[in-house]
């Protein structure tokens, strides 16, 4: 059923929505093709968005081919995260010089003007919230993050085309956007292409009444419905969250975390594609002047230094790295910001090099979990 | 008025000077080093040189000769702090493939009358002969981490060098994946960064010329290039180049290169 202010546009209204968002002053940034892959780039037009293209995912694989035909969004999300657009890989954090004597820090200046996130997915919408909540929705706020989070537009494409990797249906973060949107299209192809719009604030409301629209019919909401039925019968895997992290807790010495580092290349690729991994190292850094940067650049759990304390790092091992990855994703994040730190976007999949598998994982734990927890009581 | 500036010494030993020639090539900021510090002993800037003791003394190349044997000594007795820089002096270098090879067998692929050369059986790194206060990695090493590590000594504090694998460099620069995106041979995941992903940003795997990542697990990455379709002889290859001698690549290449075994690890 249509709620009040939903519409449908053709690719001429998307084309509208575009232009009135940069209208607005806003940076319109969205999913374009480069070097083989969907990446996050300035979007002017639909013109710029990767239509016809699919994707092919599995394990430590993906595949970008042109297959033809209008879908602008017939792929499940590539390598690039919005987390970068608000949380750089590599920051200044402040400069200091001493002249005379005299000691002067400086910050950059972090303003920029409001980003429009087009075609973002329901999986990286929760991935923000995510990011939301532990960047500035706790005592200590990162204002940097904040500034550049704020005023943000989100255009979100629901996913009709989820990969073999994706599990976003177990998360319960899609395959449909539930909230934080202003607009959230669904490409519908039956026929005529064109989108249905939902509209989530209104900041949405109102650019889509500047838009060419027309109201939302039966056959509307019924190929809506089936878009994402059938998105969630496609979801190529499954994370069984039943009672995840308290299973994980009771299993910290299980084998499979041994098992699992045998392949773990400890390279850290999963924390970086993963769109809500937030750890970040400091370094300051001073030149032959004596000036001296702040600098923050993302780190990784699978790092041997993320753990150096004052005599070696309290993770040597990989098997005691790749545990503390999962578990902090997916149980200890629960205590820490009352949520999954896993939104099932695959990415940790797909971009492993060696294709380890989490929801395997998780499976294999599970399967021996009531040995492991036998022995231990 | 005497001068109170540290003094540098450049040392070379079995290599191809392309170390050492990445500190002019920092040419931005290469006034600014010679101001800083003075350089008592460089020969590709000057024949001019000064006795030691020596502040610092940055070293490149591997030791490939008793005579080099004994002069690495006698560097390491009159620095204060000693570096040693690239693939060769901290791994041996390209030349320490002769290490694992039949004898001679290298020096008569390459020379009309090897009989008149006068060298160990071996290339090792310089940390196998004297204490080492720290190793660069990289063939040829980075600008910007030399010069980060030659400013880090002045100022007195500990450089910021990434001990992680050069994926974590892709990634920050955007570069999408090629062993994932187009199944290239990477050694990406297990060679520490320092090059900022230069050749993946270019399409080409990465060579390894890093040298191992802390923690890197070549044995998992090879098993994953084999079952992809790499053979063993381009995957052994792969790690028989310019870190040959460290022993974590080394390992590896000796381990594919060995006649297969039934069930046998890679």
């Amino acid at each position: 059923m249509a709620s009040d202010g939903d519409a449908v546009i053709d690719r001429h209204g998307f084309d509208a929505l575009i232009a009135e968002l940069r209208r607005r002053g806003f940076r319109t940034r969205g999913p374009v093709v480069r070097d083989q892959a969907i990446l996050h780039d300035e979007v002017s037009s639909t013109g710029d968005l990767p239509g016809g293209w699919r994707d092919q995912q599995a394990p430590g694989r993906y595949r970008l081919e042109q297959v033809g035909g209008p879908e602008l969004f017939g792929w499940a999300v590539g390598p690039a995260s919005w987390k970068s657009e608000f949380f750089p890989p590599e920051e200044v954090v402040w400069r200091a010089s001493v002249d005379d004597g005299q000691v002067t820090v400086t910050e950059p200046d972090g303003t920029t003007e409001p980003v429009a996130l087009i075609g973002i997915r329901p999986c990286e919408l929760s991935a923000l919230d995510v990011l939301d909540r532990v960047l500035q929705g706790g005592r200590v706020v990162d204002d940097r993050y904040a500034a550049r989070r704020a005023g943000t537009f989100v255009l979100a494409v629901d996913c009709g085309a989820p990969a073999s990797t994706c599990f976003c249906s177990s998360m319960g973060t899609g395959p449909a956007a539930g909230s934080g949107y202003d607009l959230a299209l669904t490409e519908l192809t039956d026929g005529r292409h064109r989108f249905h719009v939902r509209v989530g604030s209104p900041a949405g409301a109102e650019v889509l009444a500047s838009v060419p629209r027309e109201p939302v019919g039966d056959g509307d909401v019924a190929e809506r419905r089936g878009v994402l039925e059938g998105a969630r019968a496609g979801m190529g895997r499954v994370l069984d969250t039943d009672g995840l992290p308290g299973l994980l807790d009771g299993n910290i010495d299980h084998p499979r975390w041994d098992e699992v580092a045998e392949r773990c290349l400890s390279c850290g690729n999963c924390t970086l594609v993963c769109p809500t991994c937030f750890c970040s190292d400091v370094d300051d850094v001073t030149d032959l002047s004596g000036s001296v940067e702040r600098r923050r650049r993302w780190a990784s759990c699978f790092d041997i230094e993320h753990s150096f304390l004052h005599s070696g790092p309290v993770r040597a091992s990989t098997s005691s790295r790749y545990r503390q990855w999962l578990t902090h994703k997916l149980s200890t994040w629960w205590d820490q910001f009352d949520g999954s730190g896993c939104v099932g976007c695959g990415r940790c999949i797909t971009w492993c090099p060696v294709g380890i598998d989490l929801t395997e994982e998780v499976a294999a734990i599970r399967a021996g979990d009531r040995e492991t927890v036998g022995d231990a009581s | 008025m005497t001068d109170e500036r540290p003094t540098v010494a450049v040392w070379k030993f079995a290599s191809c000077d392309g170390c050492q020639l990445t500190l002019l090539d920092c040419e931005d900021e290469f006034l600014a080093i010679a101001g800083a510090v003075r350089f008592a002993h460089f020969p590709e800037v000057s024949r001019a040189s000064v006795d030691g003791p020596y502040d610092l003394s940055i070293v490149e190349g591997s030791i490939t000769t008793e005579e080099d044997a004994r002069r690495i000594r006698e560097v390491r007795t009159s620095s204060r702090r000693l570096i040693t820089v690239g693939a060769c002096a901290t791994a041996g270098g390209i030349q320490a493939l002769r290490n694992s090879a039949a004898d001679g067998a290298y020096a008569g692929a390459v020379y009309a009358h090897p009989e008149y050369l006068s060298s160990l059986g071996t290339s090792t790194p310089i940390a196998a002969h004297v204490a080492v206060d720290l190793e660069l990695q990289g063939c040829p090493i980075s600008a910007g981490q030399l010069l980060e590590v030659i400013t880090a000594e002045l100022a007195g504090r500990r450089p910021v060098l990434p001990s992680h694998s050069v994926c974590q460099e892709c990634k920050a620069a955007g570069t999408v994946c090629l062993p994932v995106s187009r199944g290239t041979a990477c050694l990406g995941p297990v060679t520490r960064a320092g090059c900022g992903g230069l050749c993946p940003s270019l399409d080409r795997g990465c060579f390894g010329c890093f040298g191992p990542s802390v923690g890197a697990n070549p044995r998992a990455l090879t098993e994953h290039l084999l079952e992809e379709g790499t053979t063993r002889a381009e995957a052994a290859r792969l790690f028989a180049t310019f870190n040959v001698g460290n022993p974590v690549f080394g390992d590896q290449a000796a381990a594919l290169s060995a006649p297969e075994r039934q069930g046998g690890q890679p």
